[in-house]
């Protein structure tokens, strides 16, 4: 094991030896750590289990949240916890690489929040014919029986609970909306276009095809542009669409830091005051605008739960062989959504800025 | 031993390269007002010799003295700071840069008063003013403008440009490397014959070169290198080219020839 | 031309004395109409991209029509343009040098977030945290030339590694969450000093011109005096011609080299206090292309790949042709990514015009 390592770079003696010798202390500390952890002796059974958690991204809160739900579901029944994320949203290439490395290490379970619905499927293949249990998080594949199970916001829903709840605040004067949409990005992935669509639905638009962004023709709707997710794609946006009609008086968007690059935008046009802005997500910075009146209404997701019920799920299917069930209705179990405002309309469920600030994510 | 005092001395130079003995012990001397020419077979150690005087080079051993005084170099910049120039085969200009700012790259003259000294603006028209000079001098300014890029210049235009550069600065001496190497036969007459309008402003020159009947043309002594150090310095006019190839080459012993 | 007497009197050589010396003369040769042109353009490197933005001005104002060429839309143009072309002046310092810089955008997220944390977070004065802001954005540039200048290493390499440090250790310090452009308005103003605008006109018609358009003009205007004006400006143009050969005249160029990355770093982390004026919020996700888009606009420009060539007013223009063209396509109708569609072409003629002047020759 402890086989020497030689890092030259070219004839540059010195930095060749500072390299062996932080290598080497590195190693003696690795293997130091390993064998306390053996010395420890956990229950073997539970050291047997392992659970592969696989996220977009490790920039995003909603994953850091997700991680973090995870490992301390993870910790508290006893088994190990691998965890993996791409570069970039999208990134293909290191979530099947990573899908390789739970499959070779052996592992129970794979909790996987797919960078793409359909890119996946066959190594995804592949780990479910070694066995492997795998649950889609947050975004389903298509179709979504490429894993076993599905744990996720119910992304359409949550569309429709702020275009309901914008349609209601609006009241008569919905007929003459102005509608804003700032999606995700030009790959058009499902969580983008089941929010924009459910969003359309709740608003009593006609979405034409509910797995496509754009394709609808009702005249109240400006336009749709993409943010990739934050504060400058979401201002550039909303600079671009109030460019195309400044009247824009309710604005969708993806999730809340696209809000907050929104808001900037209408404010450095001095129209902050005629748009509603509506968002997705639960985080608590948007939370926290939602409370300063900076987003109407948001609907609240619950990444940390999803997280948990995958683990618990990996460590009932890798005792028993139970295999998780989809809610009613649904070819997914769905983790929940809440809708929050501080200005609650009748007939919409929802809770204060206050109340979810204590709920919230990030 | 000459009455005058060298411009530039080497005394028991060594330089070694691991087994490799570069310069076994060179001497090694440049007098005023002389074209001195190296020449030397491949590997002979002629390239070393001349770059452990202009700084390239820091010899392991020996002494160098500069107008007698003696000198030790870390960098070609602390030669040129002294006055030494060199005009190296590959003329060590930048094609895109102008004329003008190849010749004053890494001295430009800023403007006099609080431009120069706060915004460290250069002063353009001073630097062209020179070089115009400095080329008519040469018997160059032919070249349209100075401030075309060097690039748009042929062969020979280009190696004009380094040596006037060189002949610009150059307060102690020259050392041109194979100045007429890469040109035709036109071009180099035209290089030689400013290298021998140089040497008549009075500013000594070492000309390393392969050519025979180019450095018979223009060297008043042949210094000849064989085995990393010098063989013998002879006279162009009492010995003939073939003379002085068996000599680099080793077929002939310098006392064979009457120097 | 001046004929000095020939000491030694050898036959041949009378004869070619006699012959034609015209040999360090310029000839006038006659070109064709287009070998003019290559002249022309060789001479004047910013021509290209200047023409190019003029026809995209007139072909997307017969397009896009009112909506395109009215004032408030070009000046809404160069706000969002301003960042990426602050970063493109960064990195056309590198690129003039033969070298790349691809942790320019990272660089000048961090140096962002590092401002707000210091100044929001921590309370610091607004002075002080972008002061720190500026001084990490200049060590981070001295890292990369340390490596490029003292271990010699390709920039290409090692951008592309500092590239990767930056953004983990942003992501690391700030766990990927944003700061709120309601906060930062609490606590730090000063951060969001390039945010202010004056209008000229009344805004709907009228164009507003932010702070941070100011300063993208400043930026350029110094730097364009920095290398056409100054000795160093000189040799940075040396450096990326040839640098053997601007060693060889006696240029430091690792000296030249160091100073030019830690200038851009410095440059990158002013780019990103005006990033925080352009965008409101702070976010460690935002700018994820920068890096890209700053070279495109480089490119796009005329500044060779291939150093020592282009004027550094070239990327002004290279970036206002972008945000155009976005902008024209956009108020075209068009999707997305034709967009990306247009840049792409953009680069691909950019580069091939460029290497075509450079073919030029006496």
């Amino acid at each position: 094991m402890s086989r020497p390592i030689k890092m030259s770079l070219g004839d540059e003696a010195p930095y060749a030896i500072l390299w062996e010798d932080i290598m080497t202390n590195t190693f003696k500390a690795v293997l130091l750590g390993g064998a306390a952890a053996l010395a420890l002796g956990t229950a073997a059974q539970a050291q047997d289990t392992t659970a592969c958690l696989i996220t977009k991204t490790d920039t995003n809160p909603f994953f850091v949240k997700m991680r973090e739900g995870a490992s301390a579901a993870a910790e508290a029944a006893g088994i190990t916890l691998q965890t993996y994320a791409g570069t970039i949203d999208g990134d293909v290439e290191s979530q099947v690489a990573a899908v390789e490395t739970c499959i070779a290490a052996g592992a129970s379970g794979i909790l996987i929040t797919p960078s793409d619905s359909r890119a996946l499927a066959p190594v995804i293949g592949q780990a479910r014919e070694a066995g492997i249990l795998v649950i889609a998080l947050d975004t389903p594949f298509e179709p979504a029986d490429t894993a076993d199970a599905t744990f996720a916001t119910d992304n359409f829903r949550a569309g429709e609970l702020i275009g309901e709840w914008a349609a209601a605040t609006l009241g008569e004067e919905a007929a003459n909306a102005r509608i804003a949409l700032l999606d995700l990005n030009a790959s058009e992935v499902s969580v983008d276009y089941l929010r924009d669509n459910g969003f359309l639905q709740g608003f009593g638009i006609d979405i034409m095809d509910p797995t496509d962004i754009g394709d609808e023709t009702d005249p109240r709707i400006v336009g749709n542009d993409v943010t990739n997710g934050n504060e400058e794609g979401g201002r550039t946006a909303m600079e671009n669409l109030l460019q195309v009609d400044p009247s824009v008086n309710v604005v969708y968007t993806i999730n809340e830091p696209a809000a907050a690059g929104a808001y900037e935008a209408l404010r450095a046009f001095g129209l902050e005051d005629q748009a509603l802005i509506v968002s997705v997500d639960g985080g608590c910075p948007g939370v926290q605008n939602v409370a300063e009146g900076v987003i109407g209404a948001t609907s609240m997701q619950f990444p940390l739960l999803m997280a948990s019920l995958g683990i618990d799920a990996i460590v009932q299917y890798a005792a028993d062989g139970t295999l998780p069930e989809n809610s009613p209705g649904l070819d997914f179990f769905n983790t929940g959504v809440q809708l929050v405002t501080d200005h609650p309309v009748e007939g919409i469920e929802s809770i204060s800025s206050e109340e979810a600030l204590d709920l919230c994510w990030g | 031993m000459s009455a005058v005092t060298p411009v530039v001395e080497g005394r028991g130079l060594v330089k070694r390269y691991g087994h490799v003995t570069a310069i076994d012990h060179a001497d090694f001397e440049l007098l005023p007002g002389e074209i001195l020419a190296v020449i030397g077979d491949n590997g002979a150690g002629k390239s070393s010799i001349v770059k452990s005087i202009c700084g390239a080079v820091t010899p392991d051993e020996g002494e160098l003295l500069i107008e007698g005084k003696p000198v030790h170099f870390n960098s070609p910049i602390e030669a040129r700071d002294m006055g030494i120039e060199i005009v190296y085969q590959n003329l060590a200009l930048s094609p895109a840069l102008s004329i003008a700012e190849n010749m004053f790259a890494g001295r430009e003259i800023r403007k006099p008063g609080f431009v120069g000294n706060w915004f460290r603006m250069l002063d353009k028209k001073e630097m062209e003013r020179f070089a115009r000079e400095k080329l008519s001098e040469l018997g160059l300014m032919t070249v349209q403008s100075i401030n075309q890029a060097v690039e748009t210049l042929s062969g020979g235009q280009r190696q004009g440009v380094a040596v006037a550069r060189a002949a610009a600065f150059a307060t102690k001496f020259i050392i041109m490397d194979e100045p007429t190497a890469a040109l035709g036969v036109k071009e180099s007459r035209r290089v030689l014959e400013l290298i021998k309008d140089v040497r008549a402003r009075g500013i000594p020159i070492i000309l390393i070169s392969h050519n025979m009947p180019h450095v018979f043309e223009v060297a008043d002594r042949i210094h000849i290198h064989r085995l990393g150090k010098r063989l013998c310095i002879v006279d162009p006019k009492q010995v003939t080219m073939s003379d002085a190839v068996a000599l680099m080459t080793g077929a002939m012993q310098p006392d064979a020839v009457a120097a | 031309m001046a004929e000095q007497p020939t000491a030694s009197g050898q036959e041949y050589e009378k004869s070619l004395g006699q012959s034609d010396a015209r040999v360090a003369e310029f000839e006038k040769r006659r070109h064709t109409p287009l070998q003019r042109v290559q002249h022309i353009l060789h001479s004047n490197p910013t021509m290209v991209p200047v023409i190019v933005l003029m026809m995209a001005c007139v072909a997307f104002s017969i397009i896009a029509g009112e909506r395109f060429y009215r004032p408030f839309n070009l000046g809404l143009i160069m706000q969002q343009v301003s960042i990426i072309g602050i970063l493109a002046a960064a990195q056309s310092l590198v690129i003039i040098t033969a070298g790349i810089d691809l942790s320019v955008g990272a660089l000048m997220v961090f140096a962002s977030v590092v401002m707000g944390m210091l100044g929001v977070n921590l309370g610091l004065p607004s002075g002080i945290a972008i002061l720190l802001g500026v001084g990490l954005g200049v060590t981070g540039g001295m890292l990369n030339g340390f490596f490029v200048t003292k271990l010699r290493l390709p920039p290409f390499i090692v951008t592309l590694g500092t590239w990767s440090v930056f953004l983990s250790v942003l992501r690391l310090l700030t766990g990927s969450q944003s700061i709120r452009s309601q906060d930062i308005d609490a606590t730090a103003p000063l951060l969001k000093f390039f945010g202010h605008h004056i209008d000229i006109g009344t805004p709907p018609a009228g164009a507003r011109i932010t702070f941070g358009v100011l300063l993208m003009f400043a930026v350029f205007g110094v730097l364009w005096y920095v290398l056409n004006k100054t000795a160093w400006g000189r040799h940075v143009y040396a450096v990326g011609d040839d640098i053997e050969a601007a060693e060889l005249s006696g240029i430091r160029t690792k000296r030249v080299l160091l100073s030019v990355y830690m200038l851009a770093g410095g440059v990158a982390a002013i780019a990103a206090w005006a990033s925080i004026g352009r965008v409101g919020a702070i976010s460690p996700n935002g700018f994820a292309e920068a890096n890209l888009q700053s070279i495109t606009a480089v490119v796009i420009g005329g500044i060779s790949l291939f150093g020592g060539r282009g004027s550094i007013l070239g990327p002004l223009f290279g970036a206002l042709i972008v945000g155009t063209v976005e902008s024209g396509l956009r108020l075209a109708g068009l999707d997305v990514q034709w967009q990306i569609f247009s840049i792409g072409w953009l680069i691909i003629i950019a580069v091939a015009i460029d290497q075509w002047i450079r073919k030029v020759s006496a």
